[in-house]
């Protein structure tokens, strides 16, 4: 059987997987980013802090994905609950480290001029660091996102679904049609997020920054 | 405990084996674009668009090619270290002030004189971190080796998954966590080293 007509006898299996899959990394990212943005901009404010979270995180990182989600089953067990966690948990850190670098890395002259001319902490906050380091936080993201759809195929070992799943028994019973209706979906999600991510990216850099570029 | 210490040289073998294949290329592919900029923005996003692909994905496709087995995982590693280290020999080279490259040419150097004797070693501090990215991308990535049946770590971790048994989970775990503190840390130290001595020519 090719690979075609595998697709047209199982394409409502292929669109459920891809449709999991898709509401696994959307809720993920979703939470990641309401975690790590105010917890970025927390750590710019408190200094100590920071270097001991961001040590941390660097740590995590490093920690195979496939051995979080075996964490993750251990404490949580079966299903989408425990692979939704542990992908929030690994999303949050490249956010959480560019919010904080991008807001570190605005430039002193801007927030002294905001405070010159009569801004408070908040207004400072809202109106000069966050729309700079915007770009940065939005970098934080696409990894984020590419790394969570990624790890999402991993998921279906603990039982999420999604298109993983149909890599993996694909892989278990070598059937190569069912690899291929997993990862080609897959591969194509990640990359079209990674797109629409960089499109945004350019909307939200700031019009000042980006003729500075242009410039150069 | 042999097997432990096993898995961990068969880990290291593998990874490394897909970084050194892959720093080789890259840095060729580097250099390249450096010197052909029409063709750095197509290749720097090839090499973005493989990244972005779900290692799982993409380790699964490998392996309908390049069959069970370590190589696949090998390829599947080198693939995915391209991107750091093409950017990096990339940016590294481009961001040298024009000034350095017109004096070593002024001097006499023939192209590849420069690029060897100027170019290159102002870019290393750059290609050293992009190669450290890398190799810790790629420790972790290993792991996923052991389900198109590559050896390493990942079969202590995923025999752990199945068994549920945290004692060979932490077992897997825990050197790949050491060995990337320890590569990143090696990196480091090599990268400093060079500017070190770059500073006091």
């Amino acid at each position: 059987m090719s690979f075609l007509e595998y697709l047209q006898t199982d394409w409502q299996a292929v669109m459920n997987a891809l449709l999991v899959h898709v509401q696994m990394s959307l809720l993920s990212t979703l939470f990641a980013v309401l975690i790590a943005v105010p917890a970025g901009i927390l750590l710019t404010r408190h200094e100590k802090a920071a270097k001991i979270v961001l040590a941390v995180a660097g740590v995590v990182q490093t920690i195979p994905g496939l051995v979080m989600l075996g964490i993750g089953l251990l404490i949580f067990g079966l299903g989408m609950l425990p692979s939704v966690i542990v992908l929030i948990a690994y999303g949050v850190l490249p956010i959480l480290q560019n919010t904080y670098t991008g807001i570190r890395e605005v430039d002193r002259l801007y927030t002294e001029a905001a405070r010159g001319i009569g801004m408070t902490n908040r207004q400072v906050l809202t109106k000069v660091e966050l729309p700079i380091a915007l770009p940065a936080i939005v970098a934080g993201i696409r990894l984020s996102v590419v790394y969570i759809i990624s790890w999402a195929t991993l998921a279906a070992l603990i039982g999420a679904g999604g298109l993983g799943d149909l890599i993996w028994t694909g892989l278990s019973c070598y059937d190569t049609n069912m690899i291929l209706a997993g990862a080609i979906p897959a591969s194509l999600l990640a990359i079209l997020a990674g797109f629409l991510i960089d499109l945004v990216q350019k909307a939200v850099t700031p019009r000042g920054m980006k003729t500075k570029k242009g410039e150069e | 405990m042999s097997d432990f210490i096993n898995a961990v040289l068969e880990h290291l073998a593998v990874t490394a084996a897909g970084v050194v294949i892959a720093v080789l290329i890259g840095v060729a592919a580097g250099i390249f674009i450096a010197r052909r900029p029409v063709f750095a923005a197509a290749v720097l996003s090839v090499a973005d668009i493989i990244q972005t692909i779900p290692s799982l994905a993409l380790m699964a496709m490998l392996m309908i090619v390049f069959g069970l087995g370590d190589l696949s995982v090998v390829i599947g590693l080198c693939l995915y270290s391209l991107l750091p280290v093409i950017r990096n020999t990339y940016t590294g080279i481009t961001t040298i002030p024009p000034s350095i490259r017109e004096a070593a040419r002024g001097m006499g150097m023939s192209r590849p004189q420069s690029l060897l004797k100027v170019e290159l070693p102002l870019a290393m501090p750059m290609i050293l971190s992009g190669i450290r990215v890398a190799f810790v991308t790629a420790l972790g990535t290993a792991v996923i080796g052991v389900l198109i049946g590559g050896g390493g770590l990942g079969n202590l971790v995923y025999r752990g998954i199945q068994a549920l048994d945290w004692g060979m989970i932490i077992e897997g775990t825990v050197p790949i966590v050491l060995l990337s503190l320890l590569a990143q840390h090696f990196f480091n130290r090599l990268q400093h080293f060079k500017r070190r001595r770059k500073t006091n020519v």
